[in-house]
């Protein structure tokens, strides 16, 4: 057994609309480690989601994703039919979304929807499939869990929903855990503790997460790792406390230093203050993305700059480090 | 939700009432009872006579109160033409409408699910537009039009089904193939409509991160939430296929409630006439309650309240 369990290799997602050809996710790589974190950070719109879709091959309509390798516990599924994924997905992988007030279906109670994925994988009776649940609903911090079971998701907040919603991708054990955004449609106050609910979950069952956010302060609190998107690439990546202590990459170190500094990054720091906009992802892309807003751009920017790695630490630029 | 249904039920009784009153004065308005009794050309004297007998001297208001007096008592009347009471000249035709009304409305639903489903699923593919140009074409034909044609092709052509008549089931294939597929198209419609919003909902893509498949997705998750506004349509159209039953009941000879409305108002039947839209109209506004309180209970967050 492999200690990675998720190594995607030169990931794109194209996406058809009526301007051309969108490329949405650009020939990213990335790997997450057994009951590790890798935190996804970025602006709105540099392809978070997709990427998160892409590998859950849950892509919407028009959107396609071509990839030199997508490993799941070794398994190769880039070229894997939708059956494939259909065996793995709310079970060996699962995810989570951001808006919990509209992922859970508005007909069917709670109990029907958690057991749904148990029954479906593991082949369980109703009994279990609701002893599983009352367990899981209880872990993740339900008060009388039992009496939820048979409850609407109108009758829940958006916390308690999201909650739902992480019991919901437990139930089979996954060994993967995609959550994108899971908190950004929650009151502040529940944010913490849905992120809190997350880590220690992590830590009691072992399950590696892909955690995708704006939030630079829980990526500092909870990350393993971090990589950092813009305009579809991922521009720099690596073990979380080399990517803070030394970011090399100026459009990271551009949202560093966007936040305030205690222990160099706090709570609530919000990306995307650095003036400029990003270039149209529509037809053919050439040079670095971020040149038109980069301090440091030159000439030579207008070409692709160089992948450089050091230390497991990778980022892309003509610099070696950003002064 | 009790109190709703009792609300609802009176709410239905004053539309009965009210749709009764409206054609009683649109059918007196429509011709002149004593003539038809006396046939045409009686004389004057007879003509009084009559009228004096049946209460037709009275002020209109008069003769409507009475009559739904007489009605509220379960005394319907005579019949000008058949000579029996309309009551049980119309119990007796109930059933066969009941039914040409039911099959439709099942064949209705049949064609029109999988279609509506099968044009959202594979939306602005040819299966779309297929599905779309068997509703466009179910919308534009006359159904008089189309029962012809069904009966030159299963009648008179591969010589399969009878004309006319309802004596046996049999009698009823291209009835209810003509009713239906007019109402077809509506359903459809809806259905393909909502779910594609649905297929685009969050709680969709939820169900496939399960790793459901595709099947499960599409009617246990989708069709579900996508089949509430049909149920409300149901009515709507149930009253349409009530409606359509003349034209087609008329057509096939099948001898129903349809058909004896087209025969009451050729012989100017007045008082069979009054008791059908009568009971249409009830018929209508039951279904639509019955509909209105399907939709609370299939919306949970109305059900659950
Ligand atoms: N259905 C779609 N059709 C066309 N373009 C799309 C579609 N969905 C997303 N995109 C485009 O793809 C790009 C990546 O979108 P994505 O949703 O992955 O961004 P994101 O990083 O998740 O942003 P956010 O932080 O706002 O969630 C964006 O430029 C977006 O405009
Ligand atoms: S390649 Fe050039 S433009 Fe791009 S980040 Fe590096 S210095 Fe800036
Ligand atoms: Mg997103």
């Amino acid at each position: 057994m492999t200690d990675t369990i998720l190594d995607v290799r030169g990931l794109s997602v194209d996406i058809a609309t009526a301007g051309g050809v969108l490329h949405a996710v650009r020939d990213i790589s990335l790997k997450v480690e057994r009951g590790k974190t890798l935190c996804v950070v970025g602006e709105s719109g540099c392809g978070k989601s997709m990427t998160s879709l892409a590998i859950m091959d849950l892509l919407p309509k028009g959107a396609r994703r071509s990839a030199a390798a997508l490993s799941f516990a070794g398994e190769d599924l880039s070229r894997a039919p939708g059956k494939r994924f259909n065996a793995l997905r709310g079970n060996r992988m699962a995810m989570i979304f951001q808006e919990p007030m509209t992922a859970l279906n508005p007909a069917y109670t709670i109990g029907d929807q958690l057991a749904e994925p148990y029954r479906l994988h593991r082949g369980a009776s109703a009994a279990q499939a609701r002893d599983r649940a009352v367990y899981l609903l209880d872990k993740v911090g339900i008060a009388s869990p039992a009496e939820r079971l048979g409850q609407y998701p109108h009758q829940l907040s958006g916390g308690l929903r999201q909650r739902v919603m992480i019991a919901m991708a437990l139930m089979c054990e996954p060994e993967l855990l995609i959550a994108d955004e899971p908190t950004t449609a929650l009151d502040v106050t529940i944010q913490a503790q849905i992120l809190r609910l997350l880590a220690d979950l992590q830590k009691e069952f072992g399950v590696a997460i892909m955690l995708i956010t704006h939030d630079l302060g829980v990526v500092a609190r909870i990350a393993d790792r971090v990589a950092v998107m813009y305009a579809g690439q991922v521009v720099e990546e690596g073990p979380a406390a080399a990517l803070f202590s030394d970011p090399r990459h100026p459009y990271t170190r551009g949202l560093l230093d966007c936040i305030p500094v205690p222990g160099r990054t706090a709570r609530g720091g919000r990306l995307g203050a650095i003036p400029g906009v990003v270039p149209s992802l529509v037809g053919e892309v050439h040079g670095c993305s971020f040149r038109d807003r980069c301090p440091h751009a030159r000439p030579v920017c207008a070409e692709d700059p160089p992948a450089r790695e050091v230390d497991g630490h990778r980022w892309r630029c003509i610099l070696e480090k950003a002064a | 939700m009790i109190a709703y249904i009792v609300k609802r039920l009176g709410l239905a009784l004053l539309v009965a009432l009210a749709v009764s009153a409206l054609a009683f004065f649109l059918i007196r308005l429509s011709g002149d009872v004593a003539t038809a009794i006396a046939g045409e050309g009686a004389r004057q004297e007879d003509l009084d006579i009559i009228r004096q007998t049946y209460g037709l001297d009275r002020p209109l208001v008069v003769q409507y109160l009475s009559w739904l007096w007489q009605t509220l008592r379960g005394d319907f009347g005579t019949s000008i033409y058949f000579k029996t009471d309309v009551s049980s000249l119309v119990l007796a035709k109930l059933p066969v409408t009941l039914l040409l009304g039911l099959t439709s409305l099942l064949f209705a639903l049949v064609i029109s699910i999988p279609l509506g489903v099968l044009a959202a699923v594979y939306s602005n593919s040819w299966i779309d537009r297929l599905a779309l140009g068997v509703a466009v074409v179910g919308q534009a034909l006359p159904n008089f039009f189309f029962a012809l044609c069904l009966v030159m092709l299963f009648s008179i052509t591969l010589r399969w089904l009878p004309v006319s008549g309802s004596s046996t089931w049999l009698h009823f294939v291209m009835p209810t193939i003509a009713l239906g597929y007019y109402v077809a198209p509506a359903f459809m419609r809806l259905i393909r409509a909502g779910m594609i919003e649905v297929l685009s909902a969050d709680y969709i893509r939820t169900a496939r991160a399960k790793g459901l498949p595709a099947r499960t997705v599409i009617f246990k998750h989708a069709l579900r939430n996508a089949v509430v506004p049909v149920v409300a349509l149901t009515a709507v159209q149930l009253g349409f296929l009530l409606g359509g039953s003349v034209v087609i009941e008329t057509i096939f000879a099948l001898d129903g409630l349809g058909y004896l409305a087209y025969q009451s108002i050729t012989y100017k039947d007045f008082p069979v006439m009054q008791v059908i839209v009568l009971l249409l109209s009830v018929i209508y506004v039951l279904l639509t309650l019955a509909s209105d309180i399907a939709n609370a209970w299939l919306d949970p967050r109305i059900r659950v309240a």
